[in-house]
């Protein structure tokens, strides 16, 4: 499978057009448990995002990656400002100088980036954040991996197994960010962040499957 | 949603032109990225304060900027957290060679930024300390949560630590004092209507108009207790006695007190908070030596109050009492 700088711009059009759409349920689901302003944050930044895009076109996808999350950190604000932009800026790291990627290099990039929300944030697993959908995802294609299995069956496995996490959010206790001030009174409600890294992956699975047909 | 504004997107920069139309003896706006500084920045020699946060809490921070105070102020979007270009561009803009110090509200985001920031500025050579304010006793400090919010502290600790900048301590010094008035003083606040962001467009949480929530935050999350509205003396009492019992205050101590208003608040109703505060100080042998209120620490157009004690000694009661010279705050000037 050939995935090229292409693939990655239409992944990150893609991301904005999504963030764009569900704008409103994000904001709905940080009004309950935060501030009322994950979709609104987001879909500024995205906004920003595809202004630059043209900007690094032409360049390698760590390039590309990389001025997505100087964007992101310098337009969002909140706490997914700095938590997307590491994200997308050790993707970059991990992808520098690369015009075309192998689904392993996709992983190591995911896997990078999972990295750097969990050193940005010090969230652990089970605190009602945006790493209870990124990980599962993350483990599921690291295991498919090592197994060998095909890259877009994993990648749906994958995707599947983040909105399971998004879901699992759901009856957990926030312990971490804004709606850990609600104690027992954040259980019940869907994390936004977690929600937001949901349509990410979704974009990410129907490009690949795209590339497939 | 009925609000003095041009547009929602537009609310952050309109508010920002005018404070600089009114305010240009004092102080200077500069935008993309946004910050406000003291007019003259940077002062040779004396530590560079600068604090930021999300808009919608006016006058802080930016109200607050001028001699005195703070250097700069970083607003964000409406109950957002600025971003790292507007800190950093503050810190080089205030750093007058004896370092910068951080006033930094506990709230997952802003603490990110701010870190990210203070590395940035210290990849360019500029020494940065932080204070991160958590006064809120309406938070439980667990592992369990992200801590004690900063809510009223932070106005008192940027007086405080901005008149000790001005008189010439070093950063260590003022770091010492900054978290001597973090660990010294204990805020709660309560609200009678919610507060609407405008880019939301509807109020942030529904309360009815015969019930009030007890613990809020100063970006309308809610609180400990939702409860039928009591008179302004039994809500003082359940504001004051979580914070009386927290640090925990003792009879003979000397306090400021800080009635605060959240924004739709009148002044009248905050003297009468301010009366029942009185009464149950005295009642416990605690004296006001000094007070401040009015709306300082504010959530858009929420009404309620909040109530701050910070515990005074000679040291602080020195530095609240010099001169400070912003477009909120001023006295001795």
């Amino acid at each position: 499978m050939r995935i090229t700088a292409e693939h990655v711009i239409r992944f990150v059009e893609g991301v904005a057009a999504r963030i764009k759409e569900h704008r409103d349920e994000l904001v709905q689901l940080d009004s309950a448990i935060g501030d009322a302003d994950h979709g609104i944050n987001m879909d500024r930044g995205f906004t920003m995002v595809l202004e630059k895009l043209p900007t690094v076109a032409d360049k390698d996808i760590g390039t590309i990656l990389k001025s997505v999350g100087m964007t992101l950190v310098s337009t969002v604000g909140g706490a997914s400002g700095p938590l997307y932009g590491t994200a997308f800026l050790r993707a970059g790291m991990a992808l520098a100088d690369r015009y075309e990627l192998t689904p392993a290099e996709v992983v190591a990039a995911l896997e990078a980036a999972l990295e750097g929300i969990l050193a940005r944030g010090k969230a652990q697993r089970g605190e009602k954040t945006m790493v209870d959908a990124l990980g599962p995802g993350v483990d599921v294609l690291k295991e498919a991996q090592a197994s060998g299995e095909d890259f877009v069956p994993a990648l749906r496995r994958s995707v599947a197994a983040v909105e399971a996490g998004m879901k699992a959010t759901i009856p957990m206790l926030a312990t971490k960010g804004r709606a850990s001030y609600l104690g027992e009174r954040s259980i019940g409600h869907q994390d936004p962040g977690a929600t937001s890294v949901f349509y990410m992956a979704q974009v990410m699975l129907e490009i690949v499957e795209g590339i497939q047909e | 949603m009925k609000k003095l504004i041009n547009s929602p997107e537009s609310v952050v920069k309109d508010a920002l032109a005018g404070m600089a139309l009114a305010h240009a003896d004092l102080i200077t706006v500069h935008y993309d990225p946004d910050f406000i500084v003291r007019a003259g920045a940077p002062t040779k020699g004396k530590v560079g304060i600068i604090s930021g946060g999300g808009s919608g809490h006016e006058p802080m921070h930016g109200g607050f900027v001028g001699k005195g105070m703070l250097d700069a102020a970083c607003p964000g979007a409406v109950f957002t957290s600025p971003v790292p270009d507007q800190m950093l561009a503050a810190t080089k803009a205030v750093d007058g060679g004896a370092g910068v110090l951080h006033i930094v509200k506990n709230y997952t985001g802003d603490i990110m930024n701010f870190e990210m920031a203070a590395e940035l500025a210290a990849a360019e050579g500029i020494e940065v300390a932080a204070i991160v304010t958590n006064d809120d006793v309406a938070v439980k400090d667990s592992l369990y949560t992200a801590g004690r919010r900063g809510v009223g502290v932070t106005v008192l600790l940027e007086k405080i630590v901005g008149a000790a900048a001005e008189s010439g301590a070093n950063l260590a010094e003022v770091k010492r004092i900054a978290e001597k008035v973090n660990a010294q003083g204990r805020s709660m606040g309560m609200a009678l209507t919610s507060c609407t962001v405008p880019h939301a467009g509807k109020p942030t949480f529904d309360l009815p108009e015969d019930e009030m929530e007890i613990g809020i935050g100063i970006h309308g999350e809610p609180g400990r207790v939702r409860m039928k509205v009591a008179s302004a003396a039994e809500i003082t009492e359940m504001l004051a006695t979580p914070i009386l019992e927290d640090l925990p205050f003792a009879s003979g101590d000397s306090v400021l007190a800080f009635v605060n208003g959240m924004g739709g608040t009148p002044l009248i109703e905050l003297y009468v908070v301010y009366n029942e505060l009185a009464k149950i100080l005295k009642d416990k042998n605690i004296t006001i030596a000094r007070n401040l209120i009015g709306s300082y620490i504010t959530s858009l157009e929420m009404a309620g109050c909040s109530i701050t004690l910070l515990k005074l000694d000679d040291e602080l009661t020195k530095l609240w009492d010099a001169p400070v010279d912003t477009p909120a705050l001023r006295w001795g000037a």
